[in-house]
C-alpha cells in the first residue's frame, strides 16, 4: 500500500513534467502562473483585508480583547429589531416581486411575440439597474407628500396617506424596491420559463393530463428550483440595499445596513463601532447562506435546461 | 370529449391577462419617471420653469462631484483594462485549474454587502489611503469584479484564445502586444460591456462613498435632497438620461460589427 502510494507520488511530478513539455508552446514562457499574482494581491488587499477586519473585530472588545459581547449586543433588543426588520423587508420584497415577475415572465414567454419579448428583456436590463439615490427621488416626486400622483389623486378625492401607507417607511420601501426587483426577477427566471418545452405540454396532453395535472406534476416541479433560486437572489438584493432606504427613511427605519451606516457616521457612541462589525458579520452570514442557496439552485436549473 | 376539451384549455394562449399586465407594468415603471420630470419643472402655482435645472447645473457642487465621479470611473476602467483583462485572459490560456478559485473570489463582493465593505475599509486601511480617493477607486474595482469578470469570461469563451495567442507569439509578438493587438480587439464587445457595467455601477454607487465621506455624484444628490427636493429630482432625471444615453451608445457600439477599432494597431 505504501509502496503504490510512493510510486504515485514519484510518478505524478514526472507525468506533469511530460505534459508541460508536450505543451511547450511559446506562450508558456510568458504565461506562467505568476500571471494571477496581481489579481490575488488586489483581492487580498481590497476584499480580504476589509472582510477579515470586520469578522475579527466582531469578536474584539474596546481594548482589543476577545469577546462575544458585540454579538450579544447585536442580538440584543435594540439592534435585534434591525435584523428582524431587514429580514422582513427582504422577505416581503422578494416574495411580492418574485410572484409578479414570474407572472410577467410567463405571460411574455407564451405570448409568442418576439418583438415584445425583446422590449421586455431590454427594459428589464435597464430597470433592474435603476436603483439607489435617483430612484428614491423619482418616487418622492410621484407619491411623496407633494408628489404628482398624490396631488392628482387628492383632487379626485383619494388620499393615499389616509391609511397606514407611507413612502418613508416599510411599506414605501417594499413598493419602491419592486421597481428594480421585478425586472431582476424577469431577467433571472425568463430563461427557465422559456425552457419549458412545448413537447412536454403536448406529451402530457397526449397522455391525458388535465391543465391542473400538467401544472401539478410537470410545470411547477420544473419551475420550483428556478423560482426559489430567484427568490433567494431577490431576498439578498433587498436585504443588503442601502442607498434608497437611507434617502427615503433618513436612517430612521431599523434596518441592518442603515444601523451600520449610522454607527459609522458617528451618530452613536464611538465605543459601539465593534457592534457595527458584529452586525456586519450577521449580514455576511445571512447573504452567504442566501446566495449559496441561489448558486446551488441555479446550477440545478441550468443543468436540465441544457439537456 | 372531456379529453379534447382539456387539451384545448391546456394550450397556453396570450389572453386578456397579457394586455392588462403590460399596461399595469408600463404605468408602474413610467409614472415615477414622468412624475419626476414634471416635478422638476413645475412650480407651486402650476406654471413651468427650468430654474431647478439651471440652479443645479450652476451649483459648484455638481462640477466637484462630477469631477470626482469621473476620476473614479477612469480608475475603475483602468482596473478593468489593466487587471481584469489580463487576469481573465491568463485564466483561459494557462490556468483552467485556478478558474474556480478566481471565479469564487470575483463573486465575493456580491456576498459581502457594500455597507460591510465600507465598514471594513474604514477599519483596516491605513489612514493615508483613507484620505485619498484612490481607496474608493480600488474599492470600486473590487465591487465591479462580479460583473466585469463575467462579461470578460463570456467574451473569451466565444473565441479560440489559445490559438490566437500561439499564433501571435509564434509570429514574434510580445505578451503585451498579443494582449493589446490580438486578444483585446477580438473581445472588444466584451470589454465594452465590462466597462459599461463598471461605469454604471460607479456612477450610481452610494454607500461606500458616503461612508468614506467622499462627495461623489449620488452622495451630493442625496445631500441636495435634504434641502431642495426639486433640485434633487432634477439631478436624478439628468443622471437617468445620461445612463440611458450611455446604454444606447454601448448597444450601438456593440451592434455595429462593421466598425473596427484597432487597439494598438500598426
Amino acid at each position: 500500500m505504501t509502496e503504490t502510494k510512493s510510486q504515485i507520488f514519484v510518478a505524478a511530478p514526472d507525468k506533469g513534467g511530460d505534459k508541460k513539455n508536450k505543451n511547450s508552446s511559446i506562450a508558456k514562457l510568458f504565461f506562467e502562473y505568476r500571471g494571477l499574482i496581481p489579481f490575488f494581491i488586489f483581492s487580498i488587499i481590497f476584499i480580504g483585508f476589509p472582510t477579515g477586519s470586520v469578522v475579527v473585530n466582531a469578536f474584539r472588545g474596546n481594548f482589543n480583547e476577545w469577546t462575544f459581547e458585540n454579538l450579544r449586543v447585536a442580538f440584543g433588543d435594540i439592534y435585534l429589531s434591525s435584523l428582524i426588520g431587514s429580514l422582513e423587508l427582504g422577505f416581503t420584497s422578494a416574495l411580492s416581486a418574485s410572484i409578479i415577475g414570474l407572472a410577467i415572465s410567463y405571460a411574455v414567454a407564451i405570448s409568442g411575440r418576439p418583438k415584445l419579448q425583446r422590449v421586455i428583456s431590454t427594459a428589464s436590463g435597464v430597470f433592474a439597474n435603476t436603483g439607489g439615490v435617483p430612484l428614491a427621488f423619482f418616487f418622492i416626486a410621484a407619491i411623496g407628500n407633494y408628489g404628482f400622483v398624490t396631488i392628482t389623486l387628492e383632487k379626485l378625492g383619494i388620499d393615499i396617506y389616509s391609511g397606514s401607507f407611507t413612502l418613508f417607511g416599510f411599506s414605501g420601501l417594499v413598493l419602491v424596491y419592486l421597481y428594480f426587483q421585478i425586472p431582476l426577477m424577469i431577467i433571472v427566471t425568463y430563461p427557465a420559463i422559456e425552457g419549458i418545452k412545448n413537447e412536454w405540454r403536448e406529451a402530457a396532453v397526449n397522455l391525458g393530463a388535465t391543465k391542473y395535472m400538467y401544472w401539478r406534476y410537470v410545470g411547477i416541479p420544473i419551475l420550483t428550483p428556478a423560482f426559489t433560486g430567484a427568490f433567494l437572489l431577490l431576498f439578498a438584493n433587498a436585504f443588503a440595499a442601502y442607498a434608497t432606504a437611507n434617502v427615503l427613511t433618513s436612517g430612521t427605519l431599523p434596518l441592518l445596513p442603515i444601523q451600520i451606516g449610522s454607527l459609522v457616521n458617528g451618530n452613536v457612541v464611538a465605543d459601539q463601532m465593534n457592534v457595527g462589525m458584529a452586525m456586519g458579520l450577521e449580514m455576511i452570514i445571512v447573504v452567504s447562506i442566501t446566495m449559496g442557496g441561489y448558486v446551488f439552485l441555479d446550477r440545478r436549473t441550468s443543468k436540465w435546461r441544457k439537456r | 370529449m372531456a379529453k379534447i376539451k382539456s387539451a384545448s384549455t391546456i394550450t397556453p394562449k396570450p389572453g386578456v391577462g397579457l394586455k392588462t399586465w403590460l399596461i399595469v407594468g408600463f404605468l408602474f415603471f413610467a409614472i415615477p419617471i414622468f412624475s419626476a420630470a414634471l416635478f422638476s419643472v413645475q412650480v407651486g402655482d402650476g406654471s413651468y420653469t427650468i430654474s431647478s435645472y439651471t440652479r443645479m447645473l450652476t451649483d459648484p457642487g455638481l462640477s466637484e462631484s462630477l469631477w470626482l465621479s469621473t476620476k473614479l470611473v477612469l480608475m475603475t476602467v483602468g482596473i478593468v483594462l489593466l487587471l481584469m483583462v489580463p487576469t481573465v485572459t491568463w485564466l483561459h490560456i494557462r490556468a483552467q485549474k485556478a478558474k474556480r478559485v478566481v471565479e469564487f473570489i470575483t463573486l465575493l463582493p456580491l456576498i459581502i454587502p457594500p455597507v460591510v465593505t465600507a465598514l471594513g475599509l474604514l477599519s483596516s486601511m491605513p489612514s493615508f489611503l483613507k484620505d485619498s480617493p484612490y481607496l474608493l477607486g480600488f474599492a470600486y474595482g473590487a465591487l465591479t469584479m462580479p460583473y466585469t469578470y463575467r462579461a470578460l469570461d463570456a467574451g473569451l469563451n466565444s473565441i479560440d484564445v489559445k490559438t490566437l495567442v500561439d499564433a501571435g507569439r509564434g509570429l514574434g509578438a510580445s505578451w503585451r502586444q498579443v494582449l493589446s493587438s490580438v486578444i483585446a480587439p477580438n473581445i472588444k464587445s466584451a470589454i465594452f460591456g465590462a466597462i459599461f457595467l463598471a461605469v454604471a455601477l460607479v456612477l450610481g454607487e452610494f454607500v461606500v462613498s458616503s461612508l468614506l465621506i467622499w462627495n461623489t455624484l449620488p452622495v451630493w444628490m442625496a445631500l441636495v435632497g435634504m434641502s431642495d427636493a426639486e433640485g434633487a429630482v432634477a439631478i436624478s432625471v439628468m443622471s437617468l438620461i445620461f445612463v440611458w444615453l450611455l446604454l444606447m451608445v454601448m448597444s450601438l457600439l456593440d451592434g455595429s460589427k462593421k466598425v473596427k477599432i484597432n487597439v494598438g494597431g500598426v
